[in-house]
């Protein structure tokens, strides 16, 4: 069971509370009609499946009824953070190459 | 006040009213006084409930809400507004949407006063008939909570004065807690029967009174 935190909560509440609801950060072409088919499928169809790091928004469904976003690990399940929808996540693949790069220099 | 067609939900003529749990049936040996049951159920049947959404951050919205309910308005999760002597509480469901419960009746002249008080970006709607409220009580109430929801309900998580939404029972619920030993259970119509004969069967244990 996932203990996740709800930024409009303030607190942790059981994965039950939730419900993933896939990829974040999927901007709507900003002239559909000049969109070319190919695009605008992409948008509407097509999403990310990484094997790692993942931004996904989730709903706060038995809570707060918000959506914000998460940032996960697809392997290990580990929840990295979550955050406000409009904000930008903190930890992204270049975040955890530069904390891995800096963590081997340490050493 | 703004332009907008309200009624009074309230009919003028006699009508029996019925709250949902009016056909609720249940086998659960239930204890015929309070003294030393576990529990004590009672519903507070027919309240006046309204959902009242806007912007915290607007000032205009939380004075004018202040000035019609006389509670101020509560800014964070598990906040609750609550003025005991007049039956009235306000509670914190999300960042711009608020529970508000009346006593049995009061609902119409309530809304007429927020409205009356707003304007602008807002909204308050009627839930009367959606939800009704359930309060339990005694030394095993904590107990019931805890077998039928996820939630923490120790007392270091879970204050005298904190109200919160989560899912119960495999349903959901708005939990209170009232007193030391004292909750209040808000729960929506078309569950109400399950979740009746839900905490019924979950008390059994512990004896079960039910206040009528």
């Amino acid at each position: 069971m996932l203990h996740i935190y709800c930024p409009h909560c303030d607190e942790h509440r059981e994965e039950e509370e939730f419900r993933p609801k896939g990829e974040a950060h999927i901007a709507r072409p900003t002239e559909p009609e000049k969109t070319s088919d190919e695009d605008w499928g992409n948008y509407l169809f097509f999403r990310k499946n990484p094997r790692g790091l993942h931004h996904e928004q989730w709903f706060h469904a038995a809570g707060c009824r918000k959506f914000f976003n998460v940032t996960r690990d697809t392997v290990t399940y580990e929840i990295l953070e979550t955050y406000k929808v409009g904000q930008q996540p903190a930890v992204t693949a270049e975040s955890r190459k530069r904390q891995a790069s800096d963590q081997g220099a340490a050493k | 006040m703004s332009e907008f067609a309200i009624f009074n939900a309230h009919p003028t003529v006699a009508v029996q009213a019925e709250s949902p749990l009016a056909i609720s049936r249940t086998t659960v040996a239930t204890a015929a006084t309070p003294e030393g049951a576990g529990v004590c159920l009672r519903e507070r049947a027919l309240l006046g409930h309204l959902i009242l959404r806007g912007s915290f951050a607007d000032e205009a919205f939380r004075t004018g809400v202040e000035a019609a309910l006389g509670v101020p308005l509560p800014q964070s999760m598990g906040r609750v507004s609550r003025d005991a002597a007049r039956g009235v509480s306000v509670q914190w469901m999300s960042p711009d949407e608020w529970l508000v419960v009346v006593p049995p009746g009061e609902d119409y002249a309530v809304e007429l006063r927020l409205r009356q008080a707003l304007s602008g970006h807002y909204a308050v709607m009627q839930v009367s008939g959606a939800q009704t409220l359930l309060e339990l009580s005694g030394p095993a109430a904590r107990e019931v909570l805890m077998k039928s929801a996820g939630y923490d309900f120790h007392p270091r998580n879970f204050p005298v004065g904190k109200g919160i939404s989560t899912t119960f029972a495999k349903s959901t619920a708005v939990i209170r807690r009232v007193g030391e030993a004292e909750w209040e259970l808000i729960i929506r119509r078309s569950f109400a029967d399950y979740l009746y004969r839900w905490l019924l069967d979950a008390s059994e244990e512990f004896g079960i009174f039910v206040a009528r």
